[in-house]
């Protein structure tokens, strides 16, 4: 981000501030003040979207639930040969979008990509709030779910053990790893925003960042524990989150249907779980930013700037990855699959197929290479909410619209989801509700981050240049 | 408590070797596509009976269809023989291994891939990857108008909405007979009993036997020229021949 200063030395220190968070101290008192702010600022607008969001959820996705439990899954519209429908689609794609959070947080903190500073929470609570609509939407799909136990390892008078040669019990496993390992992950460096929302803060919030906070005081030995164990989890969880999304397409993977066979679908995956991921953190960064009180001054555009560089970095690699599995599916010349392939694109829903390329391939490739654009908040994060489209639109065709065709032509049918929708809907309604009540709880900047990352950054002058320099950072 | 080698489950072997115990053979040539075999089969293992909406969305339950095709353009059109679909009792089942439950399993004793009702959870992953797509989810509990209550096997379960089902090829009818043999002290003749669909056939077009007797007329019925097994290349390897234009 440091690189372009030739071209701006001319603008002087003031461009520089106003351009870069890190070049622009505020006194850490400040700041601690700003974050505290948004969390209290709530507007009567704040409410009336939570209470509807709430309303919606409700129905949408509890009550909807409960009418499938009480009726059976005879009131979604999966039917043979498309036993896997929506909800499959929406398990794949609620991981996919949880992948960016890992993504921005761990990869950057690792490769000390100090644009990442102001956001790695923003997007680390989507890791978490995803997986969870990811396991409503698995638990949601199974027939008898109040028997979901039984997929757990756990010692019984029978002996009855789950079958580890099913992709659907790797499955579970990857999840609840990624799962816990990523709210942990969330947590570490929250612990001391925590604490500093304990020393702020009266009455219940009191207690309650007293308690998460868990004594931290900031000591040096505290910082020292504190570090050990972000280095080791910033490590550790990226093996398991590039594993979680190879393992979830496995599932389709290793099944002898055509178009899901394919070897190609554990990196095409992972690939487009990144595309997604990126494109809901760019929407949720210019939400933030223009809802939430004092944003402005964290996220600037040279954010939205760096992360449509990745974004089109991932958006090249899906589409080199969807190449791939496509050329070797049709250069196989397996009779089924070759009348699949023709099924997705000229078949009844060919447009999604086409929409599909549209989305995540023509859109942020027109786009996102000019620096003013990918600088322009609302202009990525509609892109980022396009490449979301794009990306169900890739699920909903991998999974019900490549199962509609089989080798038994008998069987062909379309398939036509039922109540699917409202609690597809209820899922996006209470990832989003989540987030507005956790954007209220708890810091979404990490405000010691940010510090220690103006700390270390410096303008200087030689000469008539002016230079940005940086401290040895740990 | 039997441990995991008393059951000798190490030693089970899916290879091309292994023969089915129980198979049958399919003559499409003399099937009529009467359809006898179909309501036979719903009444002996208590399918339900989804009535006409869920029928009209494909829902209904068969444990066996029959298939019809068209060949050649219009109007030049014909129609090809009628093809009975069950579950094939792959050898190598691709639904087995996929269960996370261990709710489709092979079976030592019969060497017939079993479903057990009370272990599915319903994740639907089994259906998904029959190649032959020959099993039944229960969407809903289904009620069975009156009098057909009254007619209920009772030596097959009634099964609840969220579970799984399909072909068995009548398990009942195989215990019954092997316990009446053992009984008389003898093993089960060929012919002795025979499954729900092959009994109903008023063509003869399905015979159902044991495939490792070569003496019995399933196993030489299945050893004549032209048989065939469908989707083999996948290396399910089932246990029905089918014949068809011999
Ligand atoms: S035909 Fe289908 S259900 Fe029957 S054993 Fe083979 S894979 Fe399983
Ligand atoms: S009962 Fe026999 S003739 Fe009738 S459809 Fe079944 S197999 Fe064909």
């Amino acid at each position: 981000m440091m690189a372009d200063h030739n071209n701006h030395a001319e603008h002087g220190e003031a461009h520089f501030r106003e351009k870069h968070l890190m070049l622009d101290p505020l006194p850490r008192g400040q700041m601690n003040e700003m974050v505290m702010e948004s969390m209290y600022h709530t507007t009567w607008k704040f409410w009336v979207v939570f209470g509807l969001l709430a309303a919606i959820t409700a129905y949408a996705l509890f009550y909807s639930w409960g009418v499938m439990i009480a009726e059976g899954l005879g009131v979604a519209g999966v039917n043979r040969p498309s036993y896997w429908g929506i909800f499959l689609v929406n398990t794949v794609f609620w991981i996919g979008i949880s992948h960016a959070g890992t993504f921005i947080s761990a990869i950057l903190r690792v490769f000390k990509a100090e644009f990442r500073r102001p956001f790695t929470r923003a997007a680390e609570l989507m890791t978490t709030f995803g997986l969870v609509q990811a396991g409503f939407s698995i638990f949601m799909h199974m027939g008898r779910v109040w028997l979901s136990y039984w997929l757990m390892p756990y010692p019984n008078q029978r002996m009855l053990w789950p079958n580890f040669h099913s992709p659907l019990s790797w499955d579970l496993l990857a999840i609840t790893t990624y799962l816990l390992s990523s709210t942990m992950y969330l947590f570490l460096p929250l612990i001391p925003d925590l604490a500093m929302a304990r020393d702020r803060s009266t009455g219940w919030r009191k207690t309650f960042y007293k308690t998460l906070a868990l004594g931290f005081r900031g000591t040096e030995g505290e910082w020292a524990h504190l570090r050990n164990a972000m280095n080791i989890f910033a490590f550790a969880i990226i093996p398991v989150m590039f594993s979680v999304h190879t393992i979830v397409s496995w599932d389709f993977a290793v099944a002898t249907r055509p178009g899901w066979s394919s070897t190609i679908f554990g990196p095409y995956f992972v690939i487009g779980a990144l595309h997604s991921g990126m494109g809901a953190v760019v929407a949720v960064l210019a939400i933030i930013r223009g809802t939430m009180k004092h944003m402005k001054y964290f996220i600037r555009a040279e954010h939205f700037d760096a992360i449509g560089k990745l974004m089109l970095i991932i958006s090249m690699g899906w589409a080199y990855f969807f190449f791939n599995d496509y050329m070797i599916q049709w250069y196989g010349g397996d009779k089924w699959t070759d009348h699949l392939l023709h099924f997705h694109e000229y078949g009844p829903l060919g447009w999604m197929w086409f929409a599909m390329l549209i989305c995540n391939v023509a859109v942020p490739w027109l786009i996102l290479w000019n620096a003013r654009w990918r600088a322009n908040p609302l202009l990525i994060s509609i892109v980022g909410i396009i490449i979301n489209v794009g990306m169900w639109f890739e699920r909903y065709i991998i999974v019900p619209i490549s199962l509609s065709i089989n080798r038994m032509p008998f069987t062909w049918r379309m398939y036509e989801p039922g109540i699917e929708i409202p609690l597809g809907i209820g899922t996006v309604t209470f990832f989003i509700l989540l987030y507005m009540a956790a954007s209220k709880l708890i810091p979404l900047i990490p405000v010691w981050e940010v510090q220690e990352g103006q700390m270390a950054h410096e303008l200087k002058k030689f000469g008539r240049e002016t230079v940005v320099t940086v401290s040895e950072l740990e | 408590m039997a441990t995991l080698n008393e059951l000798n489950i190490a030693e089970v072997k899916l290879s091309a070797e292994e023969s089915g115990k129980w198979g049958m053979v399919i003559d499409q040539d003399i099937c009529t596509g009467c359809q006898a075999c179909v309501a036979a089969c719903a009444m002996e293992n208590n399918l339900s009976f989804v009535g006409e909406v869920d029928a009209g969305y494909g829902r209904s339950m068969h444990w066996i269809r029959i298939e019809r095709f068209w060949e050649g353009e219009y109007p030049e059109v014909r129609m090809t023989n009628n093809q009975p679909m069950m579950c094939q009792q792959c050898g190598s089942a691709p639904c087995e291994p996929v269960c996370p439950a261990f709710a489709t399993v092979h079976s030592m004793a019969e060497k017939i891939n079993l479903q057990v009702y009370n272990r599915c959870v319903g994740t639907r992953y089994c259906a998904n990857n029959c190649p032959y797509q020959v099993r039944s989810f229960n969407w809903r509990d289904y009620e069975r108008p009156e009098p057909l209550p009254n007619q209920l096997n009772p030596d097959v379960t009634v099964r609840r909405r969220g579970i799984m089902e399909k072909c068995t090829f009548c398990i009942q009818r195989i215990h019954r007979a092997q316990d009446q043999a053992k009984a008389e002290g003898r093993e089960v003749h060929d012919g002795e009993f025979t499954t729900a669909c092959a009994q109903s056939c008023p063509a003869n077009a399905i015979t159902f036997g044991r495939m490792d007797d070569p003496q019995s007329l399933v196993s030489q019925l299945a050893k004549r020229r032209g048989g065939m097994h469908h989707l083999e290349e996948l290396g399910t390897l089932p246990n029905v021949t089918y014949f068809n234009g011999g």
